[in-house]
């Protein structure tokens, strides 16, 4: 897999700038440079079930620190949040709260699937009466992370993929 | 109290007593008929004044269950652990919930996912589990064929 040194490596601002007295002109287009500010400040939901939620706190705090990305503030409501970062286990109970909570967040939104259990049912896809064999059998994923947990650098690595979909246009 | 001074003490308690060797507290098999009234003297009698039910396991072994109460005395730092075998086709035992009000929760999940029937419960009904799920899930022998992929 192609290492990406930086978020921003694979595509600069999309557009060009052409430099007149006093200032400049840009030419781009509008849909570019939308989805250019959307994958620049993604907002993550304070949303975790199990394990995946210490390492998506690691992934927030200061050694990792998401910030440096664009994921700066976690919103403890989902009316104010555009990514929800599925850290966890999904039960039977609990996969309707997830879906509420997903159909509250505004338009535009994502969603990153992290870990074995997010994504599959993990460890609890055999002989297990509760959990969901995996969140997108709830609600649609744009992002899957390996691991059980996966390490911060696999969390921050999804959400730079997610950032890369979305200025490709394609989430 | 140390381990074999709670253990003479258990001996004259108990109407028949056995125990089980090897663990790290003194572990002692207790019948379910006389376990209400052994539970009794385990929290009130001075010496032994078992203040805190720290623990409520149920566990299935196909031919039939044991409960297993892990209690602790916060005054004089001892512990026992009691284990009660229970029939595997009538799994009834009394509740300790108006001795330790905390086995009410503990034996609110025993029974909703062993279905252990504590006599005497006030309140016993399903806890982690829908109201109108069926079956016990823990038990060895459970079947859940929408829920469940069997490896």
């Amino acid at each position: 897999m192609d290492v990406v040194p930086q978020n921003m490596a694979d595509k600069p601002f999309p557009g060009e700038v052409h430099p007149t007295a006093g200032g400049g002109i840009l030419v781009t287009k509008l849909d570019e440079v939308i989805n250019w500010a959307r994958s620049n400040s993604l907002w993550p939901l304070v949303f975790g079930t199990s394990c995946c939620a210490i390492e998506m706190m690691s992934t927030a705090a200061a050694k990792y620190d998401w910030s440096r990305f664009g994921f700066e503030v976690a919103r403890a409501t989902p009316r104010q949040a555009d990514v929800i970062i599925i850290a966890g286990t999904i039960v039977n109970k609990m996969a309707p709260v997830l879906k509420r909570l997903y159909d509250q967040m505004a338009d535009p939104k994502y969603v990153i699937a992290m870990g074995a259990c997010a994504t599959s049912g993990g460890p609890f896809f055999y002989n297990t009466y509760s959990v969901v064999k995996g969140a997108d059998h709830v609600i649609p994923v744009d992002v899957y992370v390996a691991g059980c947990p996966p390490r911060p650098e696999a969390l921050l690595h999804a959400l730079i993929a997610l950032q890369k979909k979305i200025r490709d246009g394609v989430s | 109290m140390n381990k074999e001074e709670l253990k003479v003490r258990l001996e004259a308690l108990l109407p028949s007593p056995t125990f089980e060797e090897g663990a790290e507290w003194t572990t002692a098999i207790v019948d379910p008929a006389g376990w209400e009234g052994v539970a009794r003297h385990l929290r009130w009698d001075v010496g032994l004044e078992f203040d805190y039910l720290f623990c409520v396991t149920a566990i299935d072994w196909r031919t039939h269950f044991t409960m297993v109460y892990h209690l602790t005395s916060t005054l004089h730092r001892h512990t026992v652990i009691v284990k009660v075998k229970l029939d595997r086709d009538r799994p009834e035992i009394p509740t300790i919930s108006a001795i330790w009000h905390t086995a009410e929760f503990h034996e609110r999940e025993a029974f909703d996912l062993f279905g252990v029937v504590f006599t005497g419960h006030p309140d016993l009904r399903r806890l982690f589990m829908t109201d109108e799920w069926k079956g016990w899930p823990l038990r060895k022998d459970y079947e859940d064929p929408v829920n469940m992929i069997k490896l």
